[in-house]
């Protein structure tokens, strides 16, 4: 059965907000691995 | 803050069925796009000329901080700015105005986004870049959307400012500091400003009179405009150059930016002559003048951008030392 318009906004915004969710995970992830390496050039200091 | 001016929004504000119309790129639309784009840019220059190292990793994180920064005051100052909006002919078609986003959506995105940003930049990359993006967030929402813009028209040259942050926080991102050169940075894009926005209101000056927004074309008209377009293009050209003199970029970026800039002063100058000596009522622009007016505005566009342009690769293939200079 196709979704109607307003279902398939809905499914564009929930699928955008769990990419961002996501993305977050991966960003905060690498974060910590740099800032635990410990050197100043990659802790940015 | 007007009352009317709240009132104006509630007439749009039903959450209910805005958000139900929105999609991903009307929210996307809110964060004003084309500006985060040349903001990004121009943080990138910063960035790369900026003496020490980063990671690379960092500074894509700083970079990403600036452009969401930038989003969340394009989604605050939609939300502030929707009442007037939805009359102006450029931006009438802005999710706000159209009733496809709610104001309150655009408040909560922007607050959320701004806090967000702020703080994974303070976490990630250091404190100093961190206040300089809270400061331009602040600067471009409180100073110049709610104070200025509808009150002076000197509006968009203080207001201007947060648009020239960018760069030093680039710069601020690698140091950890503020210096002389990321001042001087922060100063062509401040400088390059009004001219820029005065040519865009010459031939838009109807939308803003129309909102009460005064804009210097409106307050003290065509010709002072022209003048004034032309005195800070001049005052622009010396301080474009200071990179080379001070010896923070090469010789030939002194080259490139003396032409792009020369160009730029011929063209301020064609609007101002053509505006000075225009005949007939002054609340119209002529068809001559508007030509300029326009040719200023897109030109002044591609002239930050090659600037800021011959900055990056100064920075990324450190041309100072390849010619020498």
């Amino acid at each position: 059965m196709p979704l109607s318009d307003l279902h398939q906004r809905k499914r564009a915004k929930n699928v955008t907000v769990a990419g961002i969710l996501l993305a977050l995970i991966v960003l905060f992830f690498v974060i910590t691995i740099i800032k635990l390496s410990g050197s100043p050039a990659a802790a940015g200091l | 803050m007007s009352n009317t001016h709240f009132e104006q929004i509630e007439l749009t504000d039903s959450p209910h069925t805005a958000s139900e119309d929105a999609r991903v790129a009307d929210y996307f639309a809110l964060l004003k796009p084309r500006v985060m784009s040349l903001v990004v840019f121009t943080g990138l220059a910063g960035l790369a000329l900026a003496p020490g190292e980063i990671n690379p990793f960092i500074g894509f994180v700083a970079l990403l901080c600036i452009a969401v920064g930038a989003g969340a005051s394009g989604a605050l100052n939609m939300w502030y700015d929707a009442d007037i909006d939805a009359k102006m002919e450029r931006t009438r078609t802005r999710p706000i105005p159209t009733g496809r986003v709610a104001p309150a959506e655009a408040l909560n995105l922007g607050v959320t986004l701004s806090l967000g940003a702020v703080a994974v930049m303070a976490l990630a990359v250091n404190y100093t870049s961190a206040l300089l993006l809270a400061v331009t967030i602040g600067f471009y929402l409180f100073i110049y959307t709610m104070w200025l813009k509808r009150r002076s028209p000197q509006n968009i040259v203080i207001g201007g400012a947060a648009g020239a942050f960018p760069p030093m926080i680039g710069w601020a991102a690698v140091t950890g500091s503020v210096s002389l050169e990321s001042i001087v940075l922060f100063l062509i894009i401040f400088m390059w400003t009004p001219p820029h926005f005065w040519a865009l209101a010459l031939y838009r000056s109807g939308d803003y009179e129309k909102v009460g927004v005064p804009m210097l074309p409106v307050v003290a008209g065509q010709a002072e405009t022209g003048k004034q377009i032309f005195i800070y293009s001049l005052i622009l050209a010396p301080i474009a150059l200071l990179p080379a003199f001070m010896g923070f970029a090469s010789l030939l970026y002194g080259g490139i930016a003396g032409v792009l800039t020369a160009a730029f002063l011929i063209f301020a100058w064609q609007v101002w002559r053509s505006v000075a000596t225009a005949e007939g009522p002054q609340d119209r622009l002529t068809a001559q003048a508007e030509k300029h007016a326009r040719k200023l505005f897109f030109y002044s566009i591609l002239y930050l951008m090659l600037l800021f342009a011959a900055l990056l690769a100064e920075g990324v293939f450190d041309l100072r030392a390849i010619t020498g200079w």
